[in-house]
C-alpha cells in the first residue's frame, strides 16, 4: 500500500506486513530487503521499504514491571501514550519523551529520541537496559551492555538498520504528580535566549520556541519554557488529593487537508507574533498538565494536514557549542531571506553526545518545518550547507531528502555504521532512507 | 462489590482478547482459557500490568469434552461470568466433500461450545448465580449455500443457548446470546467486508460488556444486523433458494 512518514513526503508503494508473532516477522523478512516500522511518526522515509515494510504495531503487549527499579519490559509496538496512560496514575513517567506520545517504544529506540531534558539526562537510549533483536538469520538475540554489547550500542539510534526490535526493557522515572511547574522566560533575541539556556542548565526540562521571521536586533526572539515535575505539596489542596488526575481534554482531528494558500508568509508571521505575545503575557510560573506541556500538538490529531496534501519537510540540525551562535544566526538569516516561514520552530540546548550513531551532540539543536514547495528544497540545501560549515549534523528521524554526500560530510560515523552493517551481514535491513543515504 | 472473575473460553481469538481487556479494565480478574495456552502467558502479563487486575491462563481443548469437568475444577475459582468465544469458520467448499473437515467445523462450533456451556450452566445453577455469554453467529439464522456447514453448527448453538436461557430463567443464571455480524479479526483477514456492517473486536467487546450488565438476552453487535437478518429470514423459501447471498 501507499505509505509515507508523518511529513507525508515522500509517498511510496510498499508491501506492508503486520506480523503478530515472531514467526510472522521471520516470514516477512524472508522476502528480502525489509525495514521495521512503528507508528509512522518518523517524518520522512526512514520506516519505508518497497519490498517489505514490517509494521510492528501488533507487538503491543506490556510484559513485566519491577516496582523497585522502575524497569518496564514491553514489546516494540507499544505506544508511549499507552505507557503513560498505564503508569502515570501509579507515579511513573517516561525518562525521556519526544514531542509526540504517538510513537512506539521500538521507534524511540531506533531513533534514540531526545526530549526537553536532553541537556541533563541524555537520550532515551540511556534508559534502555536491554533489547531483543531479530537478526538476519531470524534468531532473536538479547542485546545489552553485557551481552552483544556492540549490537546493542548500534541498535540505539540505528534507525532499524541492525535488525527488527522485538522487545525493550527500559526504566521509568518516579514522579509525584501529573503536573509540570512551567516557567516562561521571554527572550529578546538569539543572544538573550542562549544566555538564558546557559543560566538555566539545572532545569529538568527546557525548550524554546523561536520566531524565525523577526529581523534585525530582534533576530531569534524566543520564549524559553522551563519545566519541573511538580511535587505533591506544590499542588492546590483539591489537586493534591488526586495528584495524577488532570482535567479531561477533548482532542480534535484536523478534518481536511488545508489548501496550500492557507499557510503563507502572512499567516505564519501572524501566528508567530501572536505566539510571542502570548508567551510574554504568560511569563512567569504556571502549573501545566503533562499532556499540554509535553504534547501540545497531539491534541490536534492529524495536525500534519495543516500543511496540505503535498505535505511538509522538517529540518533539524545540531550545532556544536562553539559555533552554535554563528551558525544559528546564519540559519535564521537564510530562512528570512528565503521568504519561507517555518510554522513551528524550536531551539534547544543539548547535552553530551552518547552512543555510536545517535543524533545529539553538546550544542544547540534547531528544528524547523516548511510546507513542501520547490522553494523549500532550495532553502533546505542552503540550511544543509550552513550546518556543514559550522560542524553540525542532522537528525535522521526528520530527514526526507538529504544526499548521501551531505550526510558523510556532516557525520563520519555514517561510514562506520555502513561498515558494521556490511561486516555483520545486515545489509538487507534497509529503508528507503538508508538506500538514499548509502548506509 | 469486589469484581467477580470472568472466564473467557477461546481467549486467543481477537474478540476473546478484546473481552479480556474490557472486563479487566472494569476491575474483573480474568481467566484466559485456550488450547496451547502457554502462549497466552504474555497476554496475561499484559492484561495484569495494564489494568492492575489478575489474569490467569488455563488449558482447554474444545474438542475433548471428557476434559471439561477437570478443566472447571482446575480454575482458581468458579467464575461469575463465562464467555464462550470458540469458533472455527472452516471452508465451505472443502466441508462439502471432506467429511472430516465438516465434522471439525460442526464439533468446534456446536458440540464443544454447547457441552462446555451446558456444564458451566449446571455449576452456575447449583450456586444460584452467574452469567453465561455464548458467541454464536448471524450465519446461524438461516442456512445459506456459501457457509451452511458453519451456519448450521452456529444455529445449533443458538438454539442450545435459547433453551438454556428458557430453562434457567427463574434460577438467577442469565444466558446471553451474541450474534456478531462481520468482525475484523484473524478469522476474516483478507475478506472484503462491507464497512457499515463490520465491527472492530474492541467494539464487539464493548457491546457485549454493556449488554451483559443490562442482562440482555440476544444481541446483534451492530443494530443494523437485526434489520438485515429480519429481512433475510422473511424471504420465502421458494425465492430464497434461488438467491446468492
Amino acid at each position: 500500500m501507499m505509505l509515507s512518514g508523518w511529513g507525508r513526503f515522500p509517498q511510496q508503494w510498499c508491501a506492508l506486513h503486520q506480523p503478530r508473532d515472531e514467526a510472522e516477522v521471520r516470514a516477512a523478512m524472508a522476502t528480502g530487503p525489509r525495514i521495521a516500522r512503528g507508528n509512522g511518526r518518523g517524518y520522512g522515509d526512514c520506516a519505508m521499504q518497497r519490498n517489505a515494510t514490517i509494521e510492528m504495531r501488533r507487538f503491543n503487549r506490556m510484559l513485566a514491571f519491577e516496582e523497585e527499579t522502575g524497569q518496564l519490559v514491553t514489546e516494540a509496538g507499544v505506544l508511549l501514550a499507552e505507557v503513560i496512560d498505564t503508569f502515570l496514575p501509579r507515579g511513573w513517567f517516561p525518562p525521556v519523551t519526544p514531542g509526540t506520545k504517538f510513537v512506539t517504544i521500538g521507534g524511540m529506540v531506533a531513533a534514540d529520541v531526545h526530549g526537553k531534558n536532553h541537556h541533563r539526562d541524555g537520550t532515551f537510549g540511556r534508559f534502555v537496559d536491554w533489547i531483543d533483536l531479530m537478526g538476519e538469520d531470524g534468531e532473536v538475540r538479547r542485546c545489552s551492555p553485557q551481552e552483544n554489547a556492540e549490537l546493542f550500542a548500534w541498535t540505539i539510534g540505528g534507525m532499524g538498520l541492525t535488525g527488527v526490535i522485538l522487545r525493550v526493557a527500559f526504566r521509568l522515572r518516579r514522579v509525584e504528580s501529573a503536573w509540570i511547574r512551567q516557567t516562561t522566560l521571554p527572550a529578546r533575541n538569539l543572544d538573550h535566549v542562549m544566555a538564558l539556556f546557559e543560566e538555566n542548565g539545572a532545569a529538568t526540562y527546557s525548550v524554546a520556541w523561536i520566531d524565525c521571521l523577526n529581523t534585525g536586533s530582534g533576530l531569534g526572539r524566543s520564549a524559553l519554557m522551563l519545566g519541573e515535575h511538580a511535587c505533591a505539596d506544590e499542588l492546590s489542596r483539591t489537586r493534591r488529593n488526586a495528584p495524577f488526575s488532570v482535567p479531561a481534554k477533548r482532542s480534535r482531528t484536523m478534518p481536511v487537508d488545508l489548501p496550500r494558500a492557507a499557510l503563507n508568509r502572512m499567516t505564519v508571521k501572524a501566528f508567530n507574533a501572536l505566539y510571542y505575545r502570548n508567551a510574554r503575557a504568560a511569563a512567569g510560573d504556571a502549573l501545566v498538565d503533562w499532556d499540554s506541556y509535553f504534547y501540545p500538538l497531539d491534541a490536534i490529531l492529524e495536525w500534519n494536514r495543516i500543511y496540505g496534501a503535498r505535505g511538509f519537510m522538517q529540518f533539524q540540525c545540531v550545532l556544536p557549542l562553539d559555533s552554535a551562535h554563528a551558525g544559528l544566526t546564519e540559519l535564521l538569516r537564510a530562512i528570512i531571506a528565503s521568504g519561507e516561514g517555518s510554522f513551528l520552530s524550536v531551539l534547544k540546548r543539548m547535552g553530551a553526545e552518547h552512543g555510536p550513531f545517535s543524533f545529539p551532540m553538546e550544542g544547540y539543536t534547531l528544528a524547523l518545518d516548511f510546507p513542501f514547495s520547490s522553494g523549500t528544497a532550495r532553502l533546505m540545501e542552503r540550511l544543509d550547507a550552513i550546518t556543514l560549515d559550522h560542524g553540525g549534523r542532522f537528525y535522521l528521524a526528520k530527514d526526507a531528502r538529504m544526499s548521501a554526500a551531505t550526510l558523510r560530510r556532516a557525520d563520519p560515523r555514517a561510514d562506520v555504521l555502513a561498515k558494521v552493517r556490511r561486516d555483520a551481514g545486515l545489509a538487507n535491513f534497509r529503508s528507503s532512507q538508508s538506500e538514499r543515504l548509502c548506509l | 462489590m469486589t469484581a467477580a472473575p470472568v472466564l473467557i473460553i477461546g481467549a486467543r481469538s481477537d474478540i476473546g482478547m478484546a473481552l479480556a481487556h474490557r472486563y479487566a479494565a472494569a476491575g474483573h480478574p480474568v481467566q484466559l482459557a485456550a488450547r496451547a495456552s502457554k502462549g497466552l502467558e504474555a497476554d496475561a502479563a499484559n492484561i495484569a500490568l495494564r489494568h492492575g487486575t489478575s489474569a490467569s491462563v488455563h488449558e482447554i481443548d474444545i474438542l475433548e469434552p471428557e476434559s471439561f469437568a477437570a478443566f472447571l475444577d482446575s480454575l482458581p475459582q468458579l467464575p461469575h461470568v463465562a464467555i464462550c468465544v470458540v469458533g472455527l469458520l472452516g471452508d465451505q467448499a472443502t466441508s462439502q466433500t471432506d467429511i472430516a473437515a465438516a465434522q471439525l467445523t460442526m464439533r468446534s462450533n456446536y458440540e464443544g461450545p454447547a457441552l462446555l456451556t451446558g456444564l458451566i450452566a449446571e455449576r452456575f445453577a447449583a450456586r444460584g448465580s452467574g452469567t453465561i455469554i455464548g458467541i454464536s453467529s448471524v450465519a446461524g439464522e438461516r442456512g445459506r449455500a456459501s457457509n451452511y456447514v458453519y451456519g448450521s453448527a452456529k444455529a445449533g448453538y443458538t438454539a442450545f443457548l435459547s433453551g438454556l436461557r428458557n430453562r434457567l430463567s427463574k434460577t438467577g443464571v442469565h444466558v446471553m446470546t451474541v450474534l456478531p455480524g462481520f468482525v475484523r479479526t484473524r478469522m476474516t483477514a483478507g475478506m472484503d467486508l462491507p464497512a457499515r456492517l463490520t465491527a472492530e473486536p474492541a467494539a464487539v467487546a464493548e457491546a457485549i460488556f454493556r449488554a451483559a450488565t443490562k442482562q440482555r438476552d440476544v444481541i446483534y453487535v451492530k443494530p443494523v444486523w437485526r434489520l438485515v437478518m429480519a429481512i433475510i429470514r422473511a424471504i420465502p423459501e421458494g425465492i430464497f433458494k434461488g438467491t446468492k447471498l
